[in-house]
């Protein structure tokens, strides 16, 4: 075991993965920084630092630095996918999925199913995405929903550094194109990261607090705000399962029917707004195959129907925080 | 350096093949026997061939809505092609595809596509793919005067130019997107090479009712990509035979304007008058190709008539390799 940072086992995964697989190609803008300039290559090292010494290593040919062109990053990452390569594409933002849209969700999600199962897209997305930095309301999103509803691609957000690992390793190894969505605020955690070369296969769910009266279901950031929760219902008495689905496409049902089935109660997190969200979403599942072991109605905690905004204290109020949680997990403990 | 006559025979066969399947598409379209939006490429044969009989399987390109001559001239097999625009399981795409999504990976062919200006970017990671392998491999997108405007198309031009791909943009210009002129949608009103060339790309341009004019001009540029000095693109002159989609009534064409290129602008007919007048082939020999090609469309119509349907279980088949 070695403490590592959410941001360098993004770094240091897709890096060993280059070195183990010469198919596999990093693109994007500002992946090496500095290209064109005075500064030289790699005066950056990519904005997120999650492609720092790529181009001294591996060169332009595998470290592609594209100009602001996001549908023609995404568009070379499918040709590159269709032509025999494992492409690791970044959007700087996870909301410029906007700009490059088609290229997402009509070609790379579908060529598969279109060229009737004769082609492989093993295309990664990566994408920093969330909420908690000022950042407004074209930088901030939280995008999951809108690529979970697109069939044909895997959707996969990690909340740890030993998940990064694990995860984009099976990415990148994989034959789907997914979209490995990083949230900004986890960069900077640390946390610990096994040794050896491990995968963790997607639609299996971790529970990271196991208790018998309530579910909290989420993703992403919203897992510590879950388990901060958890962790002050537990000086109640009360326990919680917190359950981080890392996926949410494919998505692990058994895992929330099976804690719902013991709890009957469920408490769903989500970054997004709430309409045609992840939470109604597993809100339905629940409502639809676990009717009968509710014992309260469900709650979801969601960011409102608006923009994210600029100002601290209105994105404070946006974002779901512990405290929201905490406070609806209240209102299905009580409710009788 | 001449053609030989095995080449020109085989060009001639393959742009007849694509005349052909299109023609008899029109038909059975309008009958009703084939369902769905299709967008025939007759008239604009000499470009698909033209460009392909360049190229090997390791070779890519990236199609259009309008890509079935591109799919033919590229190796994609004929009764495979038929049964899938006739939706069945045994299509080329099992029936998944249609006309707008036929593609063959094994042949190098990345797909048809149903969205104007979606293959360039596509062609790009296919050219940096072959740029890695360092093999003088090329990925070539065709696009239409239409996909000319699309900012993808820009994008792509400019990725091309920055990474030095392997990547060729060859503008079919047929001088209608859907159902618009080109001297509106095109705001330069010149051509679309000049856009290409601003991007800083060499570029050429030709008659693409000309058979020999396209093969001689894609062997130059062919040869000027292959050496490794980046991207280039080209702008062909050509006509569509057809309406934007079959059914479309075609009220923007002048009056005896269709009447017109299909005499003075049919690229098998000018090919056919090429060769006559050079005497390189004997007309007998190309009677008996286009009989050939006759009898082998027929065929694969009844083939398809005849294949299997696919079932309601299919559909959930090939969305994933694992989920």
């Amino acid at each position: 075991m070695a403490k590592m940072m959410y941001r360098d086992a993004v770094r240091s995964t897709i890096f060993e993965e280059m070195e183990r697989d010469d198919r596999v190609v990093v693109l994007g803008e500002d992946i090496v920084g500095g290209m064109g300039t005075a500064g030289g290559p790699e005066a950056i090292g990519g904005i997120w630092s999650t492609s720092t010494g790529f181009y001294d290593r591996f060169g332009p040919d595998r470290v592609i630095d594209t100009p602001i062109s996001e549908s023609a990053i995404v568009g070379a990452a499918g040709g590159l996918a269709l032509a025999g390569k494992r492409p690791v594409a970044e959007l700087m933002f996870a909301d410029f999925i906007g700009v490059s849209l088609d290229q997402i969700w009509n070609q790379i999600a579908k060529f598969r199913y279109m060229f009737g199962g004769k082609t492989l897209c093993p295309a990664v997305i990566r994408m920093p995405y969330g909420g908690g930095f000022n950042a407004a309301a074209q930088h901030s999103q939280s995008v999951h929903h809108f690529l979970t509803a697109m069939p044909g691609l895997k959707v996969v957000m990690p909340s740890t550094p030993e998940d990064v690992r694990g995860l984009l390793r099976e990415a990148i190894r994989g034959d789907d194109p997914v979209m490995f969505l990083e949230h900004k605020a986890l960069y900077g955690v640390s946390g610990e990261v096994p040794d050896g070369d491990y995968t963790i296969p997607f639609g299996h769910a971790r529970l990271s607090r196991a208790g018998e009266d309530l579910t909290l279901v989420a993703t992403g950031l919203m897992v510590s705000r879950c388990e901060a929760a958890a962790d002050a219902l537990a000086k109640d008495g009360i326990g919680c399962d917190v359950i981080d689905l890392r996926t949410t496409s494919p998505l692990d049902e058994e895992a929330i029917l099976d804690s719902v089935e013991v709890t009957g109660r469920l408490v769903v997190v989500d970054e997004a707004p709430q309409r045609c969200s992840l939470a109604t979403d597993i809100s339905a599942l629940v409502a639809q195959k676990a009717f009968a072991s509710l014992k309260a109605p469900i709650e979801m905690v969601n960011a409102p129907h608006t923009p994210v905004p600029f100002a601290k204290e209105l994105e404070l109020a946006y974002l779901p925080s512990a405290e929201k949680v905490e406070a609806a997990a209240r209102r299905v403990l009580g409710w009788r | 350096m001449q053609l030989s006559r095995e080449q020109m025979l085989q060009a001639y066969r393959r742009m007849k093949i694509i005349r052909e399947f299109e023609e008899r598409l029109h038909i059975d379209i309008a009958t009703g026997a084939i369902a769905g939006f299709t967008h025939l490429y007759c008239g604009q044969e000499a470009v698909a061939v033209g460009v392909c009989e360049h190229l090997d399987t390791d070779d890519k390109i990236v199609s259009t809505h309008r890509g079935h001559g591109h799919c033919l001239a590229k190796g994609c097999d004929v009764e495979g092609m038929m049964k899938e625009i006739w939706g069945s399981r045994e299509g080329l795409c099992k029936g998944k595809g249609g006309s707008m999504h036929i593609a063959d990976v094994d042949q190098g062919m990345l797909g048809a596509n149903g969205i104007v200006g979606a293959g360039a970017p596509i062609a790009v990671g296919a050219a940096l793919a072959a740029k890695l392998d360092g093999k003088g491999k090329v990925a070539i997108t065709f696009s239409g005067d239409g996909a000319c405007n699309q900012g993808t198309t820009f994008e792509a031009m400019n990725l091309a130019v920055v990474t030095k791909a392997p990547c060729i943009f060859v503008f079919e210009n047929n001088h209608y997107s859907e159902h618009t002129g080109f001297s509106y949608a095109v705001g330069t009103q010149r051509d679309i090479a000049s856009r290409a060339e601003a991007f800083g790309m060499r570029v050429w341009r030709a008659d693409g009712t000309d058979f020999f004019a396209v093969y001689e001009t894609m062997r130059e540029l062919l040869d000027y990509v292959r050496a490794g000095n980046g991207p280039a693109a080209v702008e062909f002159d050509t006509e569509r035979f057809f309406g934007h989609f079959e059914g479309d009534p075609q009220r923007y064409r002048g009056q005896g304007e269709l009447e017109k290129i299909r005499a003075e602008r049919d690229c098998l007919q000018k090919f056919r008058a090429k060769v006559a007048s050079a005497k390189l082939l004997d007309e007998k020999e190309l009677d008996e190709i286009d009989r050939e090609v006759l009898d082998q469309i027929e065929a694969a119509v009844v083939a398809a008539r005849n294949a299997e349907r696919p079932t309601a279980d299919d559909v959930l088949a090939d969305v994933y390799v694992t989920y």
